[in-house]
C-alpha cells in the first residue's frame, strides 16, 4: 500500500487527538463528580469546566488545522 | 450495476475550496466585493443590533423580543462577567454582549437553510475578532495598571524566585501576547470549519445514495447523520460563542486585576 502525504497527515491528526481526548474525558468526569458532591457550587464548576475544555480542545483543533496544511 | 464499494470509492468529495469559497455577486474584482460570507456578516450585525434595540424599549413588563434580550443580558452578566471579572467588570457587559451575539449569529448561519455557511469558517472573521480582543485587553491593562506596571505584572509575575525570571518572562510573553489571540482565533475557526465539513460529508453521502439500486436501503443512515449533526452544530454554535465571550472576559479580567 502506498503511503501518501494526506494519509500520513490523517494518521498524525488521529494520534494528536488522543491526548486532548483523554484530557477532556478526565476534566468533565472530575467536574461531574464535583457537581454531584456539591450541587450548590455547580454554576462555578461549570464555568471553570468550559474554560478548561476550551484550553484542552485548542490542542486538538490546532492539530486539525495542521492536518489541512500538511494534507 | 456498480457494486456498493464501487459507488463509495467513486464518491467524490468536493475539494475544500469548493465548500468554503463563494463567488462574489456585487462589486466583483474590488476590495469591497460582496459574497455569501460578507452577506452573513451584514445579517449578523443587523441581528445583533436588533437584540440591543429590543432591549432598549424600556417597557416595565417586557414582551416578546424584549424578554429575550433582557434574559440574555442576565445570562451574560451572571454567566460570563461576574465569574471572570467581578463587579467592576460590569461596564464591559455591552462589549461582551456584542461579541457573544455577533459570534453566535455568524455561527448559526451554518444550519440555516439556503445560506448554510458559517462566516467563522473563513479565518478573516475569527482573526479580526481575536485581534480586537487582544487590543482591548492590552489597552485595559495599560490604562488600569499603567504601561510599565502592566508589562511588569504580566511578564514578571510576583512570587517567583528572581533567578527564574530568565525562564518565566519569555514564556509569559509568548503565552500572554501571542498564544492568547492565536488560540482564540484557531478555536473558533477550526470548530466551525470542522462542523461545516462534517455536514457536507453526510450530505454528499446521502445524495450519492439516492439511486434506484438495492443499496438505497443504506440511505437512512447518512440522512439521520445530517439531522443529528445539524442539531449538534446548533449546540456547537452556542458553545463556541459562549467560550469566546468567556475567554474575552478572563483576559480582560486578568488586565483589570493584577496578580499579587
Amino acid at each position: 500500500m502506498e503511503i501518501t502525504d494526506s494519509g500520513l497527515a490523517a494518521l498524525t491528526y488521529g494520534l494528536g487527538a488522543i491526548g486532548p481526548g483523554i484530557g477532556i474525558g478526565y476534566l468533565v468526569g472530575q467536574a461531574v463528580q464535583a457537581m454531584a458532591r456539591q450541587p450548590e457550587a455547580a454554576g462555578m464548576v461549570r464555568t471553570t469546566m468550559f474554560l478548561g475544555i476550551a484550553f484542552v480542545e485548542a490542542l486538538a483543533l490546532i492539530g486539525f488545522v495542521v492536518f489541512f496544511l500538511a494534507g | 450495476m456498480i457494486p456498493l464499494p464501487g459507488i463509495l470509492a467513486a464518491l467524490e468529495f468536493p475539494p475544500l475550496t469548493h465548500i468554503v469559497q463563494w463567488p462574489a455577486f456585487l462589486f466583483e474584482d474590488t476590495a469591497f466585493a460582496i459574497n455569501k460570507v460578507v452577506l452573513v456578516y451584514f445579517f449578523a450585525i443587523a441581528l445583533t443590533m436588533l437584540v440591543f434595540i429590543a432591549g432598549n424599549k424600556g417597557r416595565l413588563v417586557p414582551t416578546g423580543m424584549q424578554n429575550l434580550s433582557e434574559s440574555s443580558v442576565n445570562f451574560v452578566e451572571d454567566g460570563i462577567v461576574m465569574p471572570t471579572m467581578g463587579p467592576d467588570g460590569l461596564r464591559f457587559t455591552p462589549f461582551l454582549m456584542s461579541i457573544f451575539f455577533f459570534v453566535f449569529f455568524t455561527n448559526i448561519f451554518e444550519v440555516i437553510p439556503v445560506i448554510q455557511m458559517p462566516a467563522s469558517a473563513r479565518i478573516a472573521l475569527p482573526m479580526f475578532l481575536a485581534l480586537t480582543v487582544w487590543v482591548v485587553f492590552v489597552l485595559v491593562g495599560i490604562i488600569k495598571q499603567g504601561p510599565l506596571g502592566y508589562f511588569k505584572n504580566s511578564l514578571f509575575p510576583p512570587g517567583v524566585p528572581a533567578a527564574l525570571y530568565i525562564l518565566v518572562a519569555p514564556i509569559e510573553f509568548v503565552s500572554t501576547f501571542l498564544v492568547r489571540p492565536f488560540s482564540l482565533m484557531v478555536r473558533l475557526f477550526a470548530n466551525l470549519l470542522a462542523g461545516h465539513i462534517l455536514l457536507v460529508t453526510f450530505a454528499v453521502l446521502s445524495s450519492a445514495l439516492v439511486v434506484s439500486e438495492w443499496y438505497v436501503v443504506f440511505l437512512p443512515l447518512p440522512a439521520l447523520g445530517v439531522i443529528f449533526f445539524t442539531a449538534f452544530e446548533v449546540l456547537v454554535s452556542f458553545l463556541q460563542a459562549y467560550v469566546f465571550a468567556l475567554l474575552t472576559g478572563v483576559y480582560i479580567g486578568s488586565s483589570l486585576h493584577a496578580d499579587h
